[in-house]
């Protein structure tokens, strides 16, 4: 699926840029003399800011990633910490009987569940620093107990679902710029937010519990005939 | 509302200093070797750091093509009849089509628009609780399947997809009663 989202848009991209560019050049020709600074060609049409924003692209993702390493290792090291000690274990007994029925493929006091709890909580408390370390510890977790290391788990996915529609307490960027902008009340978002958050976790969950439930029925039926 | 504010806020503040103390205090008590087993843990955090770099890098590639070919405006006139149904301003389509794509794209238009239409208006006031309350879900799905070099990601961007459907169209509708 993403192989399909990632190639169309990629293609579309290119095809709306060449068009765009090619009906400009068409339809208003730049003059050949201007009075100032004449834009460049790259600057000027959209094949070559698409160019321009795809190479910078690949910069970013680098720093992104680099950014982290220091991160990741904080939580990494405290988590395994907690991990040796036992805590991860007795965190995730007490949230067993939510996880049983959302991760059924799950033992019950798997670390992963420790994880993937901690995750969840950081991200409703908005500590998105936090919240990325914990949930790819919880990715490895999870990634143990998967037999087919190239594909994704069904436990893996209801935990993506989870986490992109996870539910802030504080959507503390949004209200700062609110607040920032000169709003009266920037913080009057925080119950809409979580209502709709809300509603994008029950449907997320939803769809995924009905393809998985669809999924194995598939299977039995082959594996019958 | 203030009080539960400043619970929130309060909650927030100590999250960090009590997990570390939960954690490396209960693992002193259980006599841990804190330190070695920090330190062993923590290694790992290069590895994970190096091992999204390809993913990260084709999905913000093709984000980032996507976002200078002007293809969001196309796709704003495409889905406009739709978005007219539920009486959503046209204004905020760009929003709710960047918002799964870019954190720091829909920062930038969340912006612009409140700047435009001042915070306190029904698009400030949506275009921000579409912000705060849906994720940036390519993002995830680069760096969390990436971190463990999974490549096929089954049904998991469909999935958050609708997820995100599902809550900016909440936001959009929930804003209109607020209002």
């Amino acid at each position: 699926m993403l192989n399909h989202i990632w190639f169309w848009m990629i293609m579309l991209s290119l095809f709306v840029a060449a068009g765009t560019d090619i009906y400009n050049e068409i339809t208003a020709p730049p003059p050949m003399e201007t009075a100032g600074e004449e834009l460049s060609l790259n600057k000027r049409t959209k094949l070559g800011q698409l160019s321009d924003a795809a190479l910078e692209s690949a910069q970013t993702g680098v720093n992104i990633s680099l950014g982290l390493i220091g991160i990741m290792a904080l939580w990494l090291g405290i988590m395994k910490v907690a991990e040796e000690a036992g805590f991860i274990k007795i965190l995730a007994r007490m949230v067993a009987p939510i996880t049983r029925r959302l991760f059924p493929e799950i033992p019950e006091d798997h670390p992963s569940i420790g994880a993937m709890l901690m995750n969840i909580a950081a991200n409703m408390l908005g500590l998105s620093n936090a919240a990325t370390p914990l949930g790819l510890k919880a990715m490895e977790e999870l990634q143990k107990l998967n037999p087919d290391k190239e594909t994704a788990s069904n436990s893996m996915i209801t935990f993506l679902v989870i986490n992109t529609s996870a539910i802030t307490l504080i959507p503390a960027s949004a209200i700062a710029i609110r607040a920032s902008l000169g709003s009266v009340n920037p913080q009057q978002i925080i119950v809409p937010s979580i209502i709709a958050a809300t509603m994008a976790t029950i449907v997320g969950l939803t769809t995924v519990k009905l393809i998985q439930k669809f999924e194995k029925r598939k299977k039995r039926t082959e594996g019958e005939a | 509302m203030e009080t539960l504010r400043l619970i929130i806020d309060w909650a927030s503040v100590l999250a960090i200093p009590t997990i570390i103390l939960l954690f490396i205090g209960y693992g002193g008590y259980k006599k841990i070797p804190v330190y070695e087993v920090f330190v062993e843990g923590a290694k790992e955090g290069f590895e994970v750091g190096v091992k999204i770099i390809p993913y990260l890098v084709a999905m913000l590639m093709a984000i980032a093509m996507f976002r200078a070919s002007g293809m969001l405006d196309i796709l704003t006139w495409l889905a406009s009849p739709v978005t007219n149904l539920i009486g959503m301003a046209p204004e905020l389509l760009p929003m709710a089509l960047m918002r799964p794509l870019s954190g720091s794209g829909s920062l930038g238009v969340m912006s612009e628009l409140m700047k435009t239409f001042g915070p306190d208006s029904l698009i400030g006031f949506t275009a921000s609780t579409m912000f705060g309350s849906t994720e940036t879900t390519f993002y995830v799905l680069a760096v969390y399947f990436g971190s463990v070099g999974v490549r096929k990601t089954r049904y998991a961007a469909p999935a958050g997809l609708l997820a995100d459907a599902a809550g900016l169209i909440t936001a959009v509708l929930i804003c209109q009663l607020w209002f």
